[in-house]
């Protein structure tokens, strides 16, 4: 196990700031921070699982059909979360609604799987799975409270200012697109020469 | 590892029924929480919106086609003590801003609105979606708890009605109390089916 | 009648599937740099899109749904629209020599985006019946094709202009798709009766 693997995905290989993979759930669900941070944190558990699990079979899968196998292995772990979801947290699946399911078609997951678990061990996968994971999940909550803050005052339901100066268009569509630009280009400045 | 034919279908195909394997195994543990998790939802609606009964309004529940409408809302049936107290009727408006909305209202046995929950919704965030508490909300004329669809107009103060609607979401706000209209109208429907039954 | 123009002017406009719902954001930032990809693309996901659903909603209906394996509904559907893109590249390489030439590029991208596994879900999710699901993918496919070419003609522009450093790229083509977000959002809330 090597631990710079963990820590590349938090910064140098961010996945939503860096390599720019997964939009569409990091639009979709980070209109409050609750959302944000439970849709990252869920796609972190099915990407530690799946690269886990891929990194296993590796040599066991042919190479011309490995993209569809690994399709299957993440479908899998996806739909297992799913049923879990519906089960014991409702209300959060109903808020996160169709992107749980469309976890599996998350770049991130087939990228990592091809990029990384399908050349490394098991132990540097889980790693880089809970590296990229938690960069998306920190990712996806700080647009959730910068989204939340602007459009409504409030971080994870704390009120900071009221309501009524808030800007509701931060928390619609037109908000997601420019906070997401404005912070990429933030990232940029600071990380990117 | 080779692409011959062989190892490709074998371990495609072994991946596929160990995944099959490992969601059948978890469909069988979530499959009653799944069921339970909804009854819940329902129970705790139920409970919120109607007045206080000893019964289970769950297993009591029927479906009611109010008059000129084609599709049924269910009905749930409030009895403290054997009595008829009111009901909970989960009613929906397909005129809400982004499509349909769903939400559970509770009458007491005169029909007065007793409370409402609202189910589900895909509403703007922060202008439709305030719904949710608008309608139950002291200030001015906002509040539906304790009218009548008999002696008040369940209608937007913009249509003549008797309600304040939401600031900037008045599409919502009719959708809301289309809603409402048919859920009393199912009750009342409801009511004098069930008076000419024999007891 | 009047149900299926409603379908249409909803999916195409009301709830675009880019601007409205975050689906397909991936292609729309990766292949919207110049105007004829964009089209190509569209056509592409058009197609794709059409054939998907027709497949999914039936395997649905008539495979998932009398056995009870309604659990089995990502892993299926992801699997059928693989495979069906593997299906058509072969089948246009064979049969079309020409439009395989103009699409050939976008179908391997296609079975990623995650507006073709979204709406054969939300298709099942809504009730719709068979025509009407083909009604509205098509028109969703419309909808993704008409904002991946304003997109694209928007940065056609934009290479030309002088965008700070940090902003250039994704940054300012996420801002500009806010805007167009915004102009979007004046579609919300019509209805047709």
């Amino acid at each position: 196990m090597n631990p710079k693997y963990f820590f590349n995905g938090i910064l140098a290989e961010n996945p939503t700031f860096v390599l720019l993979l997964g939009m569409c759930p990091t639009l979709g669900t980070t209109g409050s921070a609750v959302t944000g941070m439970s849709m990252g944190l869920a796609t972190m558990g099915v990407l530690v699982c799946s690269n886990a699990a891929i990194s296993l079979i590796k040599n066991l899968v042919p190479a011309k059909v490995r993209i569809p196998a690994y399709i299957v292995v993440i479908a899998t772990f996806v739909t297992a979360l799913q049923m879990f979801m519906q089960a014991y947290l409702p209300a959060l699946d109903a808020m996160l609604g169709i992107f749980i399911p469309l976890i599996v078609v998350n770049c991130i997951l087939l990228g990592r799987a091809e990029a990384f678990a399908s050349r490394h061990n098991v132990g540097d996968s889980i790693l880089d799975g809970l590296g990229i994971g938690l960069g998306f999940t920190i990712a996806l909550t700080l647009l959730g409270c910068i989204r939340e803050l602007l459009g409504t005052g409030r971080i994870f339901g704390l009120e900071i200012y009221p309501e009524t100066y808030g800007s509701l268009v931060f928390v619609l569509a037109p908000g997601a697109f420019i906070v997401l630009g404005l912070l990429i280009a933030l990232f940029n400045r600071l990380y990117k020469r | 590892m080779k692409s011959t034919l062989t190892s490709m279908i074998l371990s495609l195909g072994c991946i596929t029924v160990v995944s099959g394997a490992i969601l059948a195994g978890v469909h069988e543990l979530t499959e009653q929480p799944i069921i339970e998790a909804e009854r819940q939802a329902r129970v705790d609606a139920v409970g919120e919106v109607c007045p206080r009964f000893d019964n289970d309004p769950i297993a009591e529940k029927c479906e009611v086609t109010p008059d000129r409408e084609s599709l049924p809302v269910t009905l749930y049936p409030a009895t403290l003590g054997g009595k008829p107290v009111g009901a909970a009727v989960e009613s929906y408006s397909p005129d809400g801003f982004s499509g349909e909305i769903k939400i559970m209202y509770g009458f007491d046995s005169d029909g007065n609105v007793t409370g409402y929950s609202v189910i589900s919704h895909a509403e703007t965030p922060g202008l439709g979606a305030k719904m949710a508490d608008w309608f139950r909300s002291p200030e001015g004329h906002r509040s539906v708890i304790g009218l009548n669809a008999a002696t008040d107009n369940l209608t937007v103060g913009k249509d003549g009605g008797d309600v304040d609607a939401i600031t900037a979401a008045t599409i919502t706000s009719r959708a809301f109390l289309d809603a409402l209209r048919r859920a009393s109208a199912a009750y009342s429907q409801f009511k004098s089916t069930n008076s000419n039954l024999p007891s | 009648m009047l149900e299926y123009i409603s379908i249409i002017i909803t999916a195409i406009f009301v709830n675009n599937i880019v601007f409205a719902q975050f689906l397909g954001i991936c292609p729309f930032i990766g292949v919207s740099r110049n105007l004829s990809s964009a089209a190509g693309m569209g056509a592409a996901v058009a197609f794709v899109m059409a054939i998907a659903t027709c497949v999914t909603w039936a395997l649905q209906t008539y495979i998932l749904v009398p056995l009870g394996l309604q659990f089995m509904q990502t892993i299926v559907f992801i699997l059928v629209i693989a495979a069906l893109v593997q299906m058509l590249e072969i089948i246009l390489k064979k049969a079309a020599p020409t439009l395989y030439s103009a699409l050939g590029v976008f179908l391997p991208l296609i079975t990623t985006n995650c507006a073709v596994l979204g709406v054969a879900i939300l298709v099942v999710r809504n009730g719709m019946n068979l025509a009407e699901s083909l009604v509205y993918a098509l028109s969703t496919a419309a909808g993704f094709t008409m904002a991946l070419v304003i997109f694209a003609g928007i940065r056609e522009q934009l290479e030309m202009t002088d965008v700070p450093r940090a902003m250039r790229g994704v940054p300012i083509a996420l801002v500009c798709a806010g805007l167009l977000a915004l102009a979007f959002m004046g579609f919300s809330g019509i209805s047709i009766k």
